[in-house]
């Protein structure tokens, strides 16, 4: 017998009588927020968790987005070695405009290698969907927002979530996204609380993590 | 009402004024009080080592002598917890479907003191005076098994002349455990020192708890260390009124 | 009737427990034996402490702030429930969906299956170096050393397991295996173990953190094979996930040529809607956070994205006798949160390494004798005072006091059932049982206790019991029997008037 058939016949002999045995599951839970934030609450409450995990806000219309992903960037490299010429990688369907303000090189992502990602000073993305109770963002994989080496590598990631993109609940959240892509839920900048439970922001993920919040 | 007393076979044995007390206060509340001579053993100690198979027997007793009664009254947590939730599984483990039934008619008619008290016979001030310092230990198997609450606390703050202090950490266990207490005697000492350490900062002359077993744990663990601090059962603060003070060996 | 009750003796062929040999599920000392030297350890004792008391209430914190948390217990203990029920249909759709995706699924029936698996996926990418991901069922069959046989070199990367891996150390808790070390034992640890690290490290933190980073910066961006655990895998959509907090896990998920994920065959989720509970369940009850930083998700092969080589192993090693075990069946739905070991008190002072498994605390003391079988892991259902605060923090409603208290029966039955000549102990039980069983012998016997009043002496308590109680009064003093006992004095006031309804 193979081990796929044998591990299977295992299981059936472990349950017996009681394969297949159906199990109500009540999703009596809220699902959905009767009272959940709309508009600028929702904002502020997206806001206020990202701010609770040390990740950096600030808010932006479309009409001056290229200014506040340049502040981002230069707020986000202050104190660096990068603080002057800065390199940002950015996906490639990330719109340019969104990035024409940064003063430094601009690096369209054509699969860089992990050598040159790890030269690049920060990352300009786009997201997927914003989780506001958790302060979570969801990464998809999309033109704008690349493959996960790029936000991963670089030390700084600026993210730009619209209005439109932010739901209240996890349940909304996962509603909303596809499983067939490459998902990376973010909240917060990388942290350890390995040694005495301290919490330690910025391990291994980048250390800064700036979102731009968008709505007109 | 008539209220049917289960003892407990540690009350019963060791400590019979913590029966006697609760014979006196529902007596004094107007109730009738039988002691079925049949009882013995709720089996809890032997389910809790592994002994079901012993436990059996002990479980048709205790539904063979309480069936008869509308309510059953036992001054422990732990030997109600297990009525409630462990004796319709011991049966229904060795085949007698019957008896679990049975068990599990039972179970609803069981109460721990504070719950016939508070939500049986609808009293929380019963006229108790014990003009000491009191802190109260919840213990486990009320809390967490019987989800008793706040009952007894709420009995406690109705007594007469009582300074009630809040016992730290109080929802955590004092390491008795049962038969834990002797296979693994340095954890449930290394836990007993903590319980110890909290009850001792109430700077509290008695403290309390609904199972004897709990408090002969944590008071044999005063007693050694010679604090000065004695433990009571809450049924003898309650049994005690200004007139009949209830004299608490030390 | 049935006389030998529920309790499986012996082990059957059919479900056979996870191998002994390979892997850490069995100690090499008794429960009691291990802590005993655990709680002399004031150093542990302080650290542990203070580390369980901070999460306890960080989690008490953030499960406050959701309305609707026992809906979602609820939840998450219906959907596992539901899914070890259909398990192999489960297995099989997930089976089926990696595959579709572009991945390669393996099924292991034990540590040694799932270690060779590994090996040879390993040796096969022509590497002799992996990068690894916390992952509670790796360490469970025993990867790294079954790879460092296969001359293959396992850098842990997980800040706490690095520490634990430079240490020559063992995992101590589920979420932050290191959390028996202080501040400056792990400094002490680094400048002896970590190459190249900078003379001048203190005992901060964060100094303590970036030197890790430094340290495995290099690794993971030349690593060619990532081996990881999985959280979740959706049966539906063949999706894989990883919940973390330091990047290590995106690291390793991410930058390999060639990733391979060991997964318990208990970890499905039937559907993706399902996350929606778990993800809400695990990280407040883990790490006490609403969110933890970084949660992975992949299904199969992302062209131009990721390791374009996955390989699933699909691991028994025992889960399939524990989950013939109807009452025990249920430890198979932990998420390895570890809320039950920061609000344990006995894993509280005694730490995680008295359990001699990896899976320290309440859900180990099941699990581990579950998947070994209960007479490789005797002590361990009786490592708890039963005080049920484990099952309180479940965020998936695991009765952890029912599982214990039917162990120990397993236990017992299973002794009783092999030896011809019975304990001490089991003298005393059966005894007493008799004793209870009849009112007459038990009056007796309340009778016979009498004279153990002059073990008091003059005092009102007893200082010294014979063995076996003087286990008791070691530490305690034992109340004297009264004079009379409360069934005497009824039937002495009340005219023996026992009353009948």
């Amino acid at each position: 017998m193979s081990s796929r058939e044998e591990v299977l016949a295992r299981i059936r002999a472990a349950l017996g009588d009681d394969a297949g045995a159906h199990v109500d599951v009540a999703r009596d839970y809220a699902r959905e927020r009767a009272d959940a934030p709309t508009g600028d609450a929702l904002l502020d409450l997206l806001d206020e968790r990202l701010v609770d995990y040390r990740a950096h806000v600030r808010r932006a219309t479309t009409d001056d987005l290229a200014d506040a992903v340049a502040q981002a960037v230069r707020d986000g490299l202050e104190g660096s070695d990068a603080e002057s010429e800065p390199r940002i990688v950015v996906p490639s369907g990330l719109p340019a405009d969104w990035t024409s303000a940064i003063d430094g090189d601009v690096v369209i992502d054509d699969g860089l290698s992990v050598d040159v990602l790890d030269r690049c000073d920060g990352v300009v993305t786009a997201a997927a969907v914003a989780v506001a109770e958790t302060g979570t963002i969801v990464l998809d994989g999309s033109p704008d927002q690349g493959r996960r080496a790029i936000t991963l590598v670089p030390d700084l990631h600026v993210c730009v979530v619209a209005a439109d993109q932010i739901v209240t609940s996890v349940p909304e959240g996962v509603a909303r996204l596809d499983p067939t892509r490459p998902l990376t839920w973010i909240s917060g900048p990388s942290a350890t609380s390995d040694i005495e439970l301290n919490r330690v922001e910025g391990v291994h993920g980048p250390r800064t993590l700036q979102v731009v919040l968008v709505a007109d | 009402m008539r209220i049917a007393l289960f003892a407990t076979c540690l009350a019963d044995t060791m400590f019979p004024d913590v029966a006697k007390a609760t014979v006196r206060l529902l007596e004094r509340l107007g109730h009738e009080v039988v002691f079925p001579l049949e009882q013995t053993c709720c089996g809890q100690m032997h389910v809790n080592t592994g002994y079901q198979r012993e436990a059996l027997p002990l479980v048709r007793r205790y539904v063979d002598v309480f069936e008869p009664f509308d309510a059953i009254v036992a001054p422990s947590g732990s030997c109600v917890g297990s009525i409630r939730h462990q004796h319709a599984t011991v049966a229904r483990n060795f085949g007698d479907d019957a008896v679990a039934e049975r068990a599990e008619a039972l179970a609803a008619r069981s109460f721990e003191l504070s719950e016939l008290l508070v939500d049986v016979l609808g009293v929380v001030d019963v006229d108790a005076h014990f003009p000491h310092r009191v802190t109260y230990h919840p213990t486990c198997h009320s809390l967490r098994m019987l989800r008793v609450g706040d009952r007894p606390l709420q009995l406690l703050r109705a007594v007469a002349g009582i300074d009630l202090v809040e016992l730290p950490a109080a929802d955590e266990c004092c390491g008795f455990g049962g038969t834990f207490a002797m296979k693994n005697a340095d954890t449930s000492t290394a836990m007993l020192a903590d319980k110890m350490h909290n009850v001792l900062a109430t700077h509290a002359e008695f403290c309390s708890a609904s199972d004897s077993s709990c408090l002969m744990h944590i008071g044999g663990g005063l007693s050694r260390l010679r604090t000065g601090v004695r433990t009571v059962h809450l049924a003898q603060i309650l049994a005690g009124t200004e007139n009949q003070p209830w004299e608490v060996p030390a | 009737m049935n006389e030998s009750g529920p309790f499986h003796l012996g082990e059957d062929p059919m479900t056979p427990p996870a191998p002994r040999g390979v892997g850490h599920l069995r100690g090499d000392e008794s429960f009691q034996t291990a802590a005993r030297l655990a709680l002399a350890n004031s150093q542990l004792r302080r650290n542990i402490g203070k580390a369980t008391g901070t999460i306890r209430a960080k989690r008490a914190d953030v499960v406050g702030e959701v309305d609707d948390w026992e809906e979602l217990r609820e939840a998450g203990r219906a959907l596992k429930a539901s899914t070890m029920a259909r398990l192999p249909e489960l297995l099989t759709q997930l089976e089926d969906q990696v595959t579709a995706a572009g991945g390669t699924v393996h099924w292991a029936r034990d540590a040694v299956e799932a270690n060779t698996i590994v090996a040879d996926v390993v040796r096969a990418t022509g590497s002799d170096e992996v990068v690894k991901v916390k992952s509670m069922a790796t360490q469970e069959i025993g990867l790294n050393e079954a790879l460092a046989d296969a001359g293959i070199t396992a850098i842990e990367t997980d800040l706490a397991e690095l520490i634990v891996q430079l240490g020559d150390d063992a995992p101590s808790h589920i979420l932050v295996p290191a959390i028996h070390r202080n501040r400056a034992e792990i400094r002490e640890i680094f400048l002896r173990k970590m190459p190249g690290v900078d003379a001048d490290l203190t005992d901060e933190p964060r100094r303590l953190a970036m030197a890790a980073r430094a340290h495995l910066r290099r690794k993971f961006l030349s690593a060619r094979v990532g081996v990881s655990g999985a959280n979740f895998a959706v049966a539906e959509t063949g999706t894989l996930s990883v919940v973390e907090s330091e990047g290590n896990g995106r690291m390793c998920l991410t930058l390999p040529e060639t990733l391979i994920t060991v997964m318990g065959i208990e970890k499905l989720v039937p559907t993706w809607q399902d996350l929606e509970v778990f993800l809400q369940l695990l990280p407040r009850s883990s790490t006490g956070e609403r969110m933890n930083p970084y949660t992975s998700m992949w299904t199969g092969v992302h062209p131009g994205d990721g390791p374009q080589e996955v390989h699933l192993v699909l691991l028994d090693n025992g889960r399939t006798a524990a989950l013939a075990d109807e009452v025990g069946r249920q430890a198979l739905h932990c998420i390895r949160c570890s809320a039950c070991l920061n609000v344990c008190p006995v894993y509280e002072r005694t730490g995680g390494h008295a359990y001699g498994s990896v899976y320290p605390g309440p859900i180990g003391a099941i699990l581990s004798p579950l998947l070994t079988g209960v007479e490789d892991n005797a002590s361990l259902p009786f490592a708890s005072s039963l005080c049920g605060a484990c099952y309180d923090v479940c965020p998936v409603k695991i009765n952890i006091p029912e599982v214990l208290v039917h162990l120990r029966a397993r236990h017992v039955e299973e002794r009783r059932a092999t030896r011809i000549v019975p304990n001490a102990e089991e003298l005393a039980m059966a005894a007493a049982g008799w004793v209870m069983a009849d009112p007459r012998r038990y009056a007796a016997a309340q009778r016979a206790a009498r004279p153990g009043r002059i073990l008091a002496g003059g005092r009102d308590r007893i200082r010294a019991l014979p063995p076996p109680l003087s286990a008791w009064t070691a530490s305690r003093d034992a109340p004297k029997p009264p004079t009379e006992t409360f069934r005497d004095w009824w039937v002495r006031t009340r005219g023996g008037a026992g009353g009948t309804a």
